[in-house]
């Protein structure tokens, strides 16, 4: 056993030096912004110059085929030098990970290049109004049509789709089948014919995501992942990544933490004792995040369910930072500001990827084999 | 290439533990030590003499095989999940104050991340303390007790132990314990420490037998090493909570069905799980951290999660269990009180929260990340 990070130094030098040349002086607008996206965007563009954007991707489509290590390493220095939000993170973590496995060459070829380039932004498309944490009950239908496919039906909750270029998601191919059958993984372009969006305010007002309505959007069969009919399991494929370190690494929360210390040494009464406890478990649980992250990385065996027991804990992680943050401003705390936007993000970790309720109910049963509950 | 999970060894020494102690049967052994008579407890103490336990915190020069913390973690992960009674994290604690103890300026035999040239002020006498009891402790025939207040005020169970020590400040005596004091968890006795007489050992009883700042550091290592000791023994007793407690839960029927099915139930367990899968990796970094400047923060942010993860363990287990979890007979309530007594024993959670900070603010600049 050892912790030794040596063998990643050259490469966390190499990532430090380029984002302290250019990592902007100034916070980016708010990337839920129209303003804010094409900062964003534009900073994906630059990044991309680099070959930063997707580190761990193979090289012919933008990255350096860098290990899980330098992975962890990268987003520790990425978010440890203030780095912009990741706007393209719904397509590099969410989608990129589901075509590595069940994609086509030429899927593979068309659709990465200009995700690593943020030329082209991604949204998902999971929820419906009547399915949510059961998102097997969902209803929006793609029927075969020639050359491809027709969606029609509603989606909502959609992040980034307020102003990203396409979207995915599934779609029931065939209503006869059972809830879990029938379901077809697609792509499709958010300003199709046939599509309206409209975008949904968040807790602060920005919309950060949207609701999508399908008037017989055309598809072609191209933009269909994995078979038509097997959409589920591709989309778990997808949730995995999504509950695994990928989505939320660790650099996020062991940066938010030292900040955090910074924080309670410059504004904090020292003899409060109960916000200094709260600032000590924040950065406890941050190193034990990254410590988890370094054991995950080790490991040859699949991690499977235990991705549910990572979702809840840097999700609760997540909101425990922010809100000691907020607690330690005191009067201020209500102000906009990083800490403030950080926090707004942090209350919908807890419901988005599958609520934490769903992810307990997986640990209880995948994880520890207690009895399925009837639902 | 980082490789933070424990090497084919490392595990199969912790299984060989598992076995050993599973087929002990410790429940026994812990009431007989709570009853008075710690014939067996001492029989189990050799036995894991002889597979090497004590050993790890001894110095291959005097006896030992260590320091190798790692491997000292994972047997005391297991000596935790069988609630194991007596001093350990005691016995090893005191193992690294003499370690540390031994020799005096120019001596030349130093520790991992120790420079040895310190003041190691009336050295001579830890000296002959060190050379007379570090291979005993090494070979599981002497049990020692060892109190450093104010954060371990009392000496546990010195009524077993061979030897006694207290560390004052920076004064390292053979300690005179008073009347004992119960624990919440009956296998634990506390005594504290006065300095009247006592039967001596190597010394008379409170006589000071070594001063200086050398003891102070070598009591600020043995606090380090101890801490992490009942770390590392906590996350192996919340496993052990959390196991029968999830066996209970699937076996225990109400309402038709096991009350394992029950979602309230479900997910305090989940959670339980939860803060023990983050307490793991704390106590192994720590333990990669002995011998660095960073040991101290580590043992604290270890400390305190463990602390807390194995104490949530027990009031779920005793929550699920209803009343027969708050049976003096139930087995797995030897379990449920000694999570209570180690959370607190070796630095409450708040003592080392407020240590944490201390390290986190207190002058080393920045670089200290998580």
């Amino acid at each position: 056993m050892d912790l030794d990070l040596s063998s990643v130094e050259p490469f966390r030098a190499e990532v430090r030096d380029w984002l302290r040349a250019h990592v902007p002086a100034a916070p980016l607008p708010s990337l839920e912004t129209e303003e804010g996206f094409a900062a964003h965007r534009a900073w994906e563009r630059e990044l991309h110059g680099a070959r930063l954007s997707v580190v761990s991707w193979p090289e012919p489509y933008g990255g350096r085929d860098a290990s899980p290590l330098q992975w962890l390493v990268f987003e520790e220095e990425y978010y440890a030098a203030g780095a912009p939000g990741r706007v393209s993170q719904n397509g590099i973590n969410l989608l990129a990970p589901t075509l590595f496995r069940h994609g086509t060459p030429e899927q593979l070829g068309r659709v990465l290049p200009p995700m690593a380039s943020g030329e082209v932004i991604w949204a998902q498309a999971w929820s419906e109004p009547g399915a949510g944490s059961d998102l097997a009950a969902l209803r929006a239908t793609a029927t075969p049509a020639p050359g491809g496919w027709l969606l029609n039906g509603q989606k909502t909750w959609s992040s980034r789709a307020a102003f990203a270029d396409r979207g995915f998601g599934l779609f029931r191919s065939d209503p006869g089948a059972g809830r879990h059958h029938g379901l077809t993984y697609l792509m499709f372009p958010l300003d199709a014919e046939g599509l309206t969006r409209r975008p949904i305010g968040r807790l602060d007002g920005k919309p950060a995501f949207a609701e999508l309505f399908f008037d017989d959007v055309f598809v072609p069969d191209a933009d269909v992942i994995g078979a038509p009919g097997e959409g589920w399991k591709v989309a778990m494929s997808t949730a995995g990544n999504e509950r695994g370190l990928t989505l939320r690494s660790p650099g996020r929360f062991t940066a938010a933490a030292d900040r955090l210390v910074a924080l309670w040494c410059e504004r904090a009464d020292p003899d409060d004792t109960a916000l200094r406890d709260r600032v000590a478990d924040a950065w406890i649980r941050a190193r034990a995040y990254r410590l988890k992250g370094f054991e995950t990385v080790s490991r040859t065996d699949d991690v499977g369910a235990e991705t549910s027991v990572n979702k809840v804990f840097w999700s609760e992680l997540d909101l425990a930072l922010h809100e000691t943050a907020l607690d330690l401003l005191g009067p201020d705390g209500e102000l906009e500001g990083e800490w403030l936007e950080g926090y707004v993000f942090s209350l919908a970790g807890p419901i988005y990827a599958g609520t934490n309720e769903i992810q307990r109910n997986v640990i209880a049963e995948r994880v520890l084999g207690l009895p399925r509950t009837a639902r | 290439m980082v490789k933070f999970i424990l090497d084919a060894e490392q595990r199969l020494f912790g299984e060989t533990l598992h076995k050993l102690l599973a087929g002990t049967g410790t429940p026994e052994v812990i009431r007989a030590w709570a009853g008075g008579a710690p014939d067996r407890g001492l029989a189990l103490w050799r036995s894991l003499a002889d597979a090497g336990v004590f050993a790890l915190a001894v110095p291959e020069s005097a006896g030992g095989a260590g320091p190798l913390p790692v491997e000292l973690v994972t047997a005391f992960h297991e000596l935790g999940r069988h609630a194991v009674p007596g001093p350990l994290a005691e016995t090893v604690a005191a193992a690294e104050l003499l370690a540390r103890l031994r020799g005096g300026p120019g001596a030349g035999e130093t520790r991992d991340g120790d420079s040895g040239d310190g003041d190691s002020g009336d050295g001579d006498s830890g000296d002959g303390l060190a050379a007379a009891w570090l291979p005993r402790i090494a070979e599981g025939t002497a049990v020692v007790s060892l109190a450093l207040p104010p954060a371990v005020p009392y000496a546990l169970d010195a009524d077993a132990a061979d030897l006694v020590l207290a560390v004052d400040g920076d004064g390292l005596r053979v300690a005179a314990p008073g009347t004992a004091r119960g624990s919440l968890d009956p296998s634990r006795r506390l005594f504290p420490v006065g300095a009247g007489p006592a039967e001596a050992h190597t010394a008379e009883a409170g006589e000071v037998l070594a001063s200086g700042p050398a003891v102070r550091a070598a009591a600020s290592a043995a606090f380090g090493l101890g801490a992490l000791a009942c770390a590392a023994q906590l996350v192996g007793l919340g496993r052990r909570l959390l196991e029968a407690t999830v066996e209970y839960a699937g076996a225990r029927r109400q309402f038709g069905q096991p009350i394992g099915a029950f979602q309230a139930v479900k997910h305090q367990l989940a959670d339980v799980l939860v803060d023990l899968e983050y307490a793991r990796p704390l106590v192994h970094g720590a333990a990669l951290a002995y011998g660095s400047p960073d040991f101290a923060r580590d043992v604290s942010a270890a400390k305190a999660a463990a602390s807390e993860a194995a104490y949530a363990a027990a009031r779920t287990a005793l929550q699920v269990h209803g009343a027969i979890g708050y049976t003096d007979e139930y087995d797995l309530s030897l379990w449920i009180r000694k999570a209570r007594a180690l959370r607190s024993a070796w630095g409450s959670p708040a003592e080392h929260r407020a240590r944490l900070i201390a390290s986190l603010t207190g002058g080393r600049g920045s670089g200290g990340g998580p």
